[in-house]
């Protein structure tokens, strides 16, 4: 299947080290097309193979969720210029660090167009009107810094970054609201809420390609995934029967809503449970993978070769489960 | 210049008997037809037993997904107002109403439209040649469905799906499935088959047929919803039986003195060698 087979690649370009180092190839991205969709309201959802990216366009510019991967920068501005011809590109919100959603800052951000004036100019001079605003949680800055290697270059980096629970825009007519979901895909995860156009873009605390990628050694638990998907399910508001209403864009797979996100979620507290279980148990981690303890959803989200297997899941679940509550130092 | 009745007739015969792209309907569903609930009843009206997977294809995967199922699950708000999917709702309860949408300039079949009472599952089944959506567009309880006739029959395919199930006993089908339909119309019954495939919880498509009866005056009553609390529990619980603990899914089996093995499920079990090798002493 084409995300499955992708996933290899948007593995391999999770982590700081370069992706010949990790496949043994580069992968070919020369056959990539991307595609858009109209979400609703502002809000498109932009697919090139394994990548997930949103746009809001109106009267305001172009405001970007993550910029997919270097080599597809170029094909990934042409989308945006087919969808908003000479708008401008007034912000980058960067979901996350990892380089499938950051990869395209180096070229998208300078594409762009900051409305840079009094004394905000002289305190970041008038050439910074020459890119868009960059907009991440301070972790995310930080890893993108300290663990991309090579370190992306200056002009790739968020230049809008906070530390508290939120930071609000308000763009083409509509509240934005970028929420940091602490410690759960990494430690710097923000899911953006268009509130009009009623679009949430998780990042990859919602995936529905494979089970969750739970990077303990950049921040993340597999506590705080299921936290982050609590949230967004307590965002979302179903249509008629549990169906539309909110829609989702993930970091990795098809369009949402409620309805997907609660199944992601009551798979993941459903395996907690089970884990948490075992764990109270003494089993060891070798016992609980002899156990198939995820053997209802291994046809769904499991796999056996590439970067995230079913195994690396459990033992990512199982090593955050068993080590004690982190305390997140969440500013309000 | 003065041209024979006859002769312009057989050119606009002709022309319509020519013209590309026409798909009339052959057999007119439309009406509000009303489930016959001979085949498979238990299951269908007042509801399956917990653990009975008799007859169907299943695997190892479907069966720890059902038998970890705890039905307190429905409770929870997100899941109160959920449709029966496509895959499941022909063999629910309530009337079906079908009507047919036409282009108005040409007449042409664009649309067939079904609905069934319980929680309004509302359907389109587009006659028109669309393809259908990307891998990355949003999956739908009823899911994506196009149609052709092939003779009288009406055959209809549906993707994007999502996750969903086979039988109201935590049986799921996963938002990879797809289905195949006929629907079969004799004077005034319709049969349905419905043939589902899923690389998740499926060994093989599982098969399965409904019957519904022409009612003169049938009704499709509408069927709000709205999501309460309904128990009180601590935020972010999620009903769920831990594996080998659900003591109720070997009860089927007991109450019908039936071979556990038999109710299991799984496609060998639907054989009649297996009905052979399970009633020997």
């Amino acid at each position: 299947m084409r995300a499955f087979a992708a996933g290899i690649v948007v593995a391999a370009l999770l982590t700081a080290a370069p992706v010949r180092a990790q496949t043994g190839a580069a992968p070919d991205f020369s056959n990539i097309e991307i595609h858009s969709l109209h979400v609703q309201g502002s809000v498109w959802m932009i697919v090139g193979g394994p990548f997930n990216a949103a746009v809001s366009i109106g009267n305001d510019g172009v405001l970007v969720v993550d910029t997919m991967v270097e080599p597809l920068a170029d094909k990934f501005l042409a989308e945006i210029r087919k969808l908003a011809g000479d708008k401008p590109i007034r912000y980058v919100i960067n979901t996350h660090f990892h380089a499938d959603h950051t990869g395209g800052n180096a070229k998208v951000i300078p594409a762009g167009q900051s409305i840079i004036a009094g004394n905000f100019a002289a305190q970041v001079g008038a050439a910074a009107a020459n890119q868009a605003n960059v907009i991440a949680h301070e972790n995310t800055q930080i890893r993108m810094m300290s663990d991309l290697k090579p370190a992306p270059p200056f002009i790739a980096m968020p230049t809008d970054t906070f530390f508290t629970e939120a930071k609000d825009l308000y763009f083409n007519g509509e509240a934005v609201q970028i929420l940091h979901q602490p410690s759960a895909h990494t430690d710097g995860d923000v899911i953006v809420f268009f509130r009009k156009s009623d679009v949430i873009v998780a990042g990859d605390v919602y995936i529905n390609t494979t089970f969750p990628i739970v990077q303990l050694d950049q921040g993340g638990s597999f506590q705080g995934i299921i936290d982050a998907l609590n949230r967004i399910v307590d965002l979302t508001v179903p249509a008629e029967k549990q169906e539309g209403g909110t829609y989702v864009i993930p970091g990795h797979g098809h369009l949402a809503d409620e309805a997907d996100v609660v199944e992601y979620r009551d798979m993941n507290t459903i395996l907690r449970d089970r884990f948490l279980d075992a764990i109270k148990k003494g089993r060891t981690l070798e016992q609980i993978k002899a156990s198939r303890p995820v053997l209802d959803y291994e046809g769904r989200y499991g796999a056996t070769s590439g970067f995230w297997t079913t195994d690396n899941f459990i033992e990512a679940a199982y090593r955050s489960l068993s080590q004690p509550a982190k305390k997140t130092s969440q500013v309000r | 210049m003065n041209v024979p009745r006859p002769i312009v007739a057989a050119a606009i015969l002709a022309a319509a008997l020519v013209m590309p792209g026409r798909a009339y309907a052959q057999i007119d569903f439309s009406g509000v037809w009303a489930p016959i609930f001979h085949e498979d009843q238990p299951e269908r009206v007042p509801g399956p037993d917990v653990g009975d997977y008799a007859g169907l294809p299943i695997n190892d995967a479907a069966r720890m997904k059902a038998d970890t199922w705890d039905a307190s699950i429905l409770t929870l708000p997100e899941h109160q107002c959920k449709p029966h999917p496509s895959t499941y709702g022909f063999r629910g309860v309530g009337n079906l109403r079908i009507w047919l949408d036409f282009d108005d300039a040409t007449q042409k079949l664009i649309k067939i439209n079904t609905q069934i009472q319980w929680m309004e599952q509302k359907r389109e089944i587009w006659m028109d040649g669309r393809p259908h959506p990307p891998d990355y567009a949003a999956h739908t309880w009823q899911g994506f469905s196009t149609a052709h006739w092939e003779g009288p029959v009406l055959v209809v395919d549906t993707t994007h799906l999502k996750q969903g199930w086979m039988r109201r006993n935590g049986l799921a089908l996963s938002d990879r499935a797809t289905m195949e339909e006929r629907f079969i119309r004799h004077g005034d019954l319709l049969t349905h088959i419905f043939m589902i495939t899923d690389p998740v919880y499926l060994t093989e498509p599982l098969v399965k047929s409904n019957g519904f009866r022409l009612t003169a005056n049938g009704i499709v009553d509408p069927y709000p919803c709205e999501s309460v609390d309904e128990v009180v529990r601590e935020k972010g619980v999620v009903p769920s039986h831990l594996p080998g603990t659900n003591e109720a899914s070997e009860e089927f089996a007991a109450k019908h003195h039936l071979s556990v093995e038999g109710v299991r499920g799984g496609a060998a079990t639907a054989l009649p060698e297996f009905a052979k090798k399970a009633a020997a002493p």
